[in-house]
């Protein structure tokens, strides 16, 4: 029953999540020393970011690794196990996380620092490396929680009327989501007597017509796309992102839809295959509407936290077009839009803070004049414009080539024209936000905003982030690389599924 | 709530509870019981005396705001992964020694340590929600 001495280095699976759990643990004991909070959570970010990239060096080595807690033998114990995709969005994921704690420092006040903003931080980032390094569905699920109760708790600081109504919308649509998880993963359970992702992969393949697959993969879709926010399941979204403190904003929409397309792409891509080929047609649909629905929204909407919310949904429409392409292209496109668009809408969300810094207000109404107020703020803004948008040389673009030449390539003319068109619609929403905001002559009369100067510290957040898109804009050879290895490893797993059983299931 | 009954009743309860938890919790590894189970009637026995005796009662005699117990817990249950990395085993792996104390042998564990954390995240969280409850009702 107990498996042999294992090498230190595999500890790097579990490190991603144990470092921010003991954190948070530290930070809920010393709860009122609020001096602490933000160093130590930046400390502890910046470690996970350097543990996950030795990781995802270590996968792209060697291949996936896994690691089962206590020495069980899978499929009895539970495996994390890491393969090019999870090490790649935890990477990210941990990289945005820094940024946001780092903007933070001067965003968060004394009131929300003892409310537990960085402790709920650290374990939201639990929850979500876990979600990204799990190889177990129901631990999947247990992560899943984990970083929906954290955002519940973030969501909230401070409770305001409106955040409560938006947390309201949030809570109730994401518990929804997550019974239909768990529902569909007792009855994954019950047909296949094991929940580890590995021996599903291998077995939903063997068990044929003998069960319901049709039925879990359909559950899962409708699980999972209501916590990616996909169409028409959207509209939590929008009704609650633009209640909280922005880096609160920065953070989900950065991270969280991007674990509902995660999970999307474990199950229905790696477990159930020849399940997605049927729904295809479905997610395709659903794809093209959430693209546009999202682009439309942005182009109706006049606060910028919430022209953010919606191309967040567009984002997702995306991404799902990649799923329901299910070729090696498609994929790839998008997981690298998916690591792309954590980067760069966080950024629209802290472009967004640093806006109403300057301007004193999130509404394109009252902004203007930002231009000569702030140049700098106002190239950034101009960059992060395009990679959002999806022009050269933001980082938006490939991703965006990738998925037009795969959906061209069968044949799917209606997702590459709205690919395109939701391009176009994101520029012009984008656009009208530079337009109004920088480019307007100063509008005077109304002097209740409160404008104040840039902080350092959170521009140098912004131009991080700005950095690290203009370099996937521009040397995107290894992201594609990457990328390009996470959808091989999805469509053919038996690298996987050999890292968790090296002697074959069975055995 | 002032009945004299209750009143004289309730320091009895809590002590009964709070002992029976930790025999719960201490039974867990092998039977019915453990951490969570243990937890739960610890944390009730804070919520009986606290509408016994008044929240700030509650409070003084736990000494440690319950989310920083909670906090302790997940802390305790986190680092008893830890020492199976010097044995080169995966993360969580029991490891068991059983010293001999006055010519007794205790099993001692890192399990337990887990199953110790898991009580405290337990009765910490659950007691703060107890008592945050019963705070309201003066209100």
């Amino acid at each position: 029953m107990i498996a042999g001495p294992i090498a230190a280095a595999d500890w790097l699976v579990i490190a991603p999540v144990l470092l921010p759990i003991v954190a948070g643990a530290v930070l809920l004991m010393i709860r009122h020393n609020v001096r602490w909070h933000a160093l130590l959570a930046l400390v502890v970010l910046a470690a996970m970011a350097g543990t996950n990239g030795l990781l995802l060096r270590m996968v792209l080595d060697k291949g996936p690794v896994s690691m089962t807690m206590g020495s069980w033998l899978p499929p009895f114990g539970i495996s994390f196990t890491v393969d090019a995709l999870g090490a790649a969005f935890s990477l990210t994921a941990s990289i945005v996380a820094l940024v946001c704690c780092a903007y933070s420092v001067r965003d968060v006040d004394a009131t929300g620092r003892r409310y537990g903003f960085y402790p709920f931080l650290m374990l939201m980032m639990a929850g979500v490396s876990g979600a990204f390094l799990t190889g177990d569905m129901f631990n999947l699920y247990v992560w899943f929680e984990v970083f929906l109760i954290s955002s519940f708790g973030l969501l909230i600081l401070g409770s305001e009327k409106a955040q409560i109504d938006g947390a309201t919308k949030y809570a109730i649509l994401n518990l929804v989501g997550t019974t239909l998880f768990l529902i569909a993963t007792g009855y994954l359970y019950g047909t296949f007597g094991t929940l580890n992702m590995a021996d599903l992969a291998t077995k939903a393949g063997q068990i044929g017509e003998a069960a319901p697959l049709m039925t879990l993969a359909t559950l899962y879709l409708l699980a999972f796309s209501m916590k990616a926010a996909a169409f028409p399941l959207n509209f939590w979204l929008p009704a609650s992102y633009h209640t909280p403190p922005v880096i609160t904003g920065a953070l989900f929409g950065g991270l969280l839809t991007k674990v509902g397309i995660y999970a999307l792409l474990r199950t229905l891509v790696m477990i159930f295959a020849a399940e997605r080929l049927v729904l295809a047609g479905v997610i395709g649909w659903v794809a093209v509407a959430t693209m546009l629905i999202g682009a439309l929204g942005a182009l109706a909407q006049s606060d910028i936290r919430r022209i953010a919310g919606f191309l967040v949904i567009s984002g997702v429409g995306i991404m799902l077009a990649g799923i329901a392409l299910g070729s090696s292209g498609g994929l790839s496109g998008a997981i690298f839009y998916a690591l792309h668009s954590m980067l760069a809408l966080s950024a629209l969300y802290l472009l967004g803070g640093l806006m109403r810094q300057r301007g004193g207000s999130f509404s394109l109404h009252r902004l203007s004049g930002l231009y000569g107020a702030s140049p700098i703020l106002a190239g950034l803004a101009f960059i992060v414009s395009l990679a959002v948008a999806g022009l050269p040389p933001g980082s938006g673009l490939w991703p965006k080539v990738m998925l037009v030449r795969a959906a061209l390539d069968v044949g799917a003319w209606q997702i590459a024209a709205a690919i395109l068109l939701s391009g176009f619609l994101a520029t012009i929403a984008l656009g009208r936000v530079f337009i109004l905001a920088f480019w307007r002559v100063e509008v005077s009369g109304d002097q209740t905003t409160t404008a104040g100067a840039l902080s350092a510290l959170g521009c140098t957040a912004l131009v991080v982030l700005v950095l690290a898109m203009l370099a996937m804009g521009i040397a995107p050879e290894p992201f594609i690389r990457i990328a390009t290895t996470a959808a091989s490893g999805l469509l053919d797993a038996s690298a996987y599924v050999h890292a968790v059983f090296p002697a074959g299931i069975g055995s | 709530m002032q009945t004299l009954i209750f009143r004289t009743a309730t320091p009895f309860l809590t002590c009964l509870m709070l002992m029976f938890s930790v025999f719960v919790l201490l039974r867990g590894h092998n039977e019915p019981g453990g951490g969570f189970t243990g937890g739960l009637i610890a944390a009730s026995a804070f919520a009986i005396h606290g509408i016994a005796f008044g929240v700030p009662a509650v409070r003084r005699a736990l000494y440690f705001h319950p989310m920083a117990i909670a906090g302790f817990g997940l802390f305790a249950s986190a680092v008893a992964g830890l020492p199976s990395l010097l044995f080169g085993m995966p993360f969580l792996t029991g490891l068991w020694s059983a010293p001999s104390l006055f010519g007794m042998s205790v099993d001692l564990s890192t399990v337990m340590v887990f199953d110790i954390g898991v009580y405290l995240v337990v009765v910490g969280s659950f007691t703060s929600i107890a008592l945050a409850l019963e705070d309201r009702e003066h209100d």
